[in-house]
């Protein structure tokens, strides 16, 4: 049959892979043929991650919300604090940054896309793109107007590059309107893009 | 813990190094001057790690606040709008200024 017809067809660029997915498909295969690694822990730790998902960090935000003693121990050590609550976030340091009225953290990686998986789970793909991680450093203001994140005239923004060792966790400013509320209820409100400071945590929010 | 050189409040100027390869000290810094925040730990050194070395010895990992204006000269926003990032302590020297 002609192939004349005139609807889109994928490019080829859609099929081909690229140099780093060949790379990496040559490692893995390698890795299991020399009995390194199996096929099967391999789909098991993705999976673990996979699974990991921002209630985590929304419950950790909930008892630091409700118990100030809680808050000062997640501010000195973020991950002895999660470990409190059986949350296991070993191997990378976890560092929680209080937003308050006056001063406003907002979380990026400019070199790759670090980011507390622990707590978090894995990066929106917002998170990895270079967008996001160019202009979050040279202009956190209007990234933060594109999310729909207004703050204050007088709150200072503080980005923070997380591009070593130590991964950050941004502590949201908790909502008017939730006095007296249980810790499942604050932990609902509590979204991922608040902990990463893109936006606020909402009371209205669920 | 390796022995910090740098005190909380210190200011430092990112120098400019010519390390190729696995690094950590975005290029936007470079030759900016900051202040030492907080120190985070020493940990093995990620440009030696990264290719099969054990990074050892440890580095000491510097907490660095910069001013937001005094790395990008259009900066729209409040004049206290800071950035921070951690700086591992070969890639910093003393400053001197306001």
């Amino acid at each position: 049959m002609a192939h004349d017809h005139d609807h889109p067809h994928p490019t080829r660029a859609d099929h081909r892979s690229h140099a780093w997915e060949r790379r990496e498909a040559a490692i893995r295969s390698l890795l299991i043929e020399k009995g390194l690694l199996t096929a099967d822990a391999i789909r098991a730790k993705i999976e673990e991650w996979e699974q990991k998902t921002p209630a985590l960090g929304a419950r950790i935000v909930a008892r630091a919300w409700s118990d100030p003693a809680f808050e000062a121990r997640l501010l000195a050590d973020a991950n002895a604090a999660a470990a409190e609550l059986g949350i296991e976030a070993r191997g990378v340091k976890i560092v929680a940054l209080k937003n308050t009225p006056r001063l406003h953290h907002l979380v990026v990686c400019t070199l790759c896309s670090c980011y507390p998986r622990a707590l978090l789970g894995l990066p929106p793909a917002w998170y990895k793109a270079p967008a996001y991680r160019s202009r979050a450093v040279s202009e956190p203001r209007a990234v933060l107007a594109e999310f729909g994140t207004r703050l204050p005239p007088e709150t200072e923004v503080k980005v923070v590059d997380s591009t070593a060792d130590c991964r950050y966790l941004v502590l949201p400013l908790r909502p008017a309107g939730t006095e007296g509320w249980s810790e499942d209820r604050l932990a609902a409100i509590v979204g991922r893009d608040a902990m990463i400071g893109v936006a606020l945590a909402q009371a209205t929010r669920a | 813990m390796t022995e910090r050189r740098f005190a909380d409040g210190a200011l430092v100027r990112v120098r400019d190094l010519p390390v190729k390869g696995h690094m950590r000290t975005p290029s936007y810094v470079r030759g900016r001057q900051g202040r030492i925040e907080g120190c985070q730990g020493s940990f093995p050194n990620p440009e030696e790690r990264a290719y099969g070395s054990d990074g050892l010895p440890a580095r000491s990992l510097y907490h660095v606040r910069f001013r937001q204006r005094d790395l990008w000269p259009a900066y729209a926003g409040l004049a206290a709008d800071s950035l921070s990032l951690d700086l591992f302590e070969h890639w910093l020297e003393p400053a001197h200024g306001t």
